[in-house]
């Protein structure tokens, strides 16, 4: 879409230098799109920051700040602290980024700390399932069995051993007012989850899956397939808590087997070359069943 | 206006007369007794700021990060431990060039832990980018505060600020402290304008990315901003000094520098056990000074040329050292004075370390001994069978 128009009113200009086909890049837009101009953005390193950012030049057409890897969700704590001691609060939105790695793994303390002293910030984690601005290295959210390349399948590893944190988990732990997640696949339901949440009071989590072509292994038109993909087969559930209760999920019209989502990718293709792999697949697919159940999907 | 105040206390006092919009801090000796008074301040209603408890002195630094680019004013404090957990993001705040104050209460660093005074701590952030002063006693932690924000902030610096005062010895003690008035501060410290901020109306990108076509030039403008912090320091503290009658010379004081042979050189509390044996020593009609450092970073050089260009014999006195080299303020004084004409002797000694005594017998016996050798680095006090009997040498 080349409207001029159109793309003088996206809050993330086009001229960055991500991939062609970045989830992260165009989810970010529609985050930004949706959540207007009255914002403040805060941004973790990684490929969000670097791709934007590129001295003197910048892709953010709001109000924008990067400090370091880990603290996003603590600078976004104290932008918020400066907008009520100016008064500003109540007109001014903050809204906190980070990738995976910076949410889940690094920057979990301080985010932990954001959530639990109840500040008026949507945290946003773009989720691409590893550390993607530093090569393709695993974080804890990099699902089960994925080779990446600090977990790469060999003789004797199917890739990632762990499963993915449960960070949706994690935040409702600390009782904050609204989780979400979301996907690049569904721009409307993206739209609709940060208009939402940036009503409510308090911390809010969003948590966006974010297909990288590079990282996983697809080509690069095939983004949106694949986040799609995630959805139906179970393996990415898209939902809504408020207050501690799920208030709405994205049911599934037809399930699909995660065959359908995992051969799409090379970080997956080890899986379907040997017996063993078939048993890997076998527990794959009881994680996708287990996410069905859990929150009603199907 | 006299008042006997605990020295944290006393700097709690001097945050509040600077009108800080956010505060954020996190607990951890000897530190603990300011944040406290301003979590007091602040829930009584005389101080009109959002304090912020976090989890951690990292988030402490990074919510005065993201306080500053907003355009408020702000303050943080922590010392040792909770120092090192910051320096990721001390860098950070100096390479974007936001003035928030922090005072270190200085104090040792772990293994093996321990909770008193020395200066290692803040050694540790020397070559980041903050402006670092320390203070003598009370009065001078108290007003170099007022200092500090007016000098950071200033158009021509724009850079963070430390002020360094000795754990226990000066937080813990019970000393008169001139007061100021709110209409004398708001006279003296006006609200803080930012160069830019994070604004809706005017969207500014902070913390880019510099390729390295363009890394060099911010480093330099850095190192300028630090240039010009001299000048600036020079003049906010002469102005402080025609207010309110109060801190003596500038990046440095001198103390019965006139004729001086011998020169003492040390930053901190000791400075004022080295006055006394100054006096005393000038008693007996030996022609011995002082000279204080205030101002760590931006160093001195020039200043410590001219007031140390006739002594013969230089002594500096010091709590930190850089493991593998020696004395860091001894090294650096060598390096500033070297070529002069006289070329004096220097020795370096370090002492106080982990709270250590200093006490003045000790001092006498480095004055006496200094004829006989000029050691490089010199450990005051030092106890041969602790060393040989239970340590790994
Ligand atoms: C303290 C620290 N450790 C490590 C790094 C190196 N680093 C920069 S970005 C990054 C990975 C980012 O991963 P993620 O948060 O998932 O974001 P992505 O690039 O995948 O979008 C790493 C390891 C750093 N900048 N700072
Ligand atoms: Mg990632």
């Amino acid at each position: 879409m080349f409207d001029k128009e159109m793309t003088e009113k996206n809050s993330v200009a086009p001229g960055h230098n991500a991939c062609s086909g970045c989830g992260l890049v165009l989810a970010a837009r529609l985050v930004l799109n949706a959540a207007g101009k009255d914002i403040i953005v805060t941004t973790a390193t990684g490929c969000l920051e670097v791709t934007t950012t590129n001295y003197p030049h910048s892709a953010w057409r709001v109000p924008w700040i990067h400090s370091l890897f880990e603290n996003s969700s603590a600078v976004a704590s104290g932008i918020e602290a400066a907008l009520k001691a100016q008064g500003k609060a109540d007109k001014i939105k903050v809204i906190s980024q980070g990738g995976d790695g910076a949410t889940a793994d690094i920057g979990m303390m301080c985010l932990s700390g954001m959530f639990e002293r109840g500040h008026d910030i949507l945290y946003v984690c773009y989720d691409n399932e590893a550390y993607m601005n530093t090569g393709i290295q695993r974080s804890s959210l990099t699902p089960f069995d994925a080779s990446t390349s600090t977990t790469p399948f060999g003789k004797y590893s199917f890739g990632n051993p762990t499963n993915k944190k449960d960070m949706p988990a994690i935040a409702a732990a600390h009782h904050i007012p609204y989780i979400a997640t979301a996907s690049v696949a569904y721009p409307q339901d993206i739209e609709k989850k940060v208009k939402k949440a940036l009503q409510i009071k308090g911390p809010k989590y969003l948590q966006l899956h974010a297909p990288c072509p590079l990282g996983w292994g697809f080509k690069t038109a095939y983004s949106i397939k694949i986040a799609k993909l995630a959805v139906q087969t179970g393996l990415y559930p898209l939902f809504e808590m408020e207050n501690g209760v799920i208030t709405s999920r994205k049911k599934l019209a037809r399930v699909l087997p995660v065959e359908a989502y995992l051969k799409e990718q090379t970080r997956f293709k080890h899986l379907f070359v040997s017996e063993d792999g078939k048993k890997e697949l076998e527990r794959i697919q009881a994680m996708a069943n287990e996410n069905i159940k859990k929150f009603g999907l199907a | 206006m006299k008042k006997v105040l605990e020295g944290s206390k006393a700097i709690a006092e001097a945050v509040k007369l600077c009108r800080p919009q956010v505060i954020s801090a996190y607990p951890i000796t000897p530190q603990t007794h300011i944040v406290e008074a301003l979590s007091r301040m602040v829930a009584e209603g005389q101080l009109k700021a959002e304090f912020i408890n976090v989890e951690s002195e990292f988030s402490a630094a990074s919510v005065i990060l993201g306080a500053c680019a907003a355009g408020s004013r702000a303050y943080s404090t922590t010392t040792s431990q909770g120092l090192l957990l910051m320096v990721e993001v001390l860098f950070n705040l100096a390479g974007m060039r936001l003035p928030v104050v922090l005072t270190c209460t200085n104090r040792s660093v772990s293994a093996p832990i321990n909770i008193w005074n020395d200066h290692q701590d803040v050694m540790t952030i020397r070559d980041a980018g903050l402006i670092l002063l320390f203070a003598e006693d009370n009065q001078e932690a108290y007003d170099l505060h007022f200092v500090a924000y007016k000098v950071g902030e200033s158009k021509e610096v724009s850079l963070p600020v430390v002020v360094n005062m000795d754990g226990f010895i000066l937080t813990h003690a019970y000393e008169p402290i001139e007061i100021l008035t709110q209409e004398q501060v708001d006279e003296f410290l006006p609200p803080f304008q930012p160069l830019k901020k994070l604004d809706p109306e005017n969207p500014a990108t902070f913390g880019m990315l510099a390729d390295p076509g363009w890394y060099l030039e911010t480093r330099i403008s850095m190192q300028k901003a630090m240039e010009n912090s001299k000048s600036v320091l020079k003049q906010v503290i002469g102005e402080f000094r025609q207010k309110f009658g109060r801190l003596a010379g500038d990046l440095l004081e001198t103390y019965r520098m006139e004729q001086a042979k011998t020169a003492f050189v040390a930053m901190g509390s000791m400075v004022g056990t080295l006055k006394d044996m100054v006096d005393e020593e000038r008693d007996k009609g030996n022609p011995v000074g002082l000279v204080k450092v205030r101002s760590f970073r931006p160093f001195p050089e020039e200043e410590l040329r001219e007031v140390l260009g006739s002594a013969e014999k230089i002594l500096v006195l010091e709590k930190a050292f850089s493991l593998g080299l020696g004395g860091i303020l001894y090294h650096e004084l060598r390096s500033a004075l070297y070529g002069l004409p006289l070329s004096p002797q220097i020795s370096g000694y370090v002492l106080g370390l982990g709270g250590r005594d200093i006490p003045k017998k000790s001092l006498s016996k480095i004055l006496e001994d200094f004829n006989k050798t000029t050691p490089a680095l010199n450990f005051v006090d030092a106890k041969e069978n602790i060393l040989k009997e239970h340590l790994y040498v």
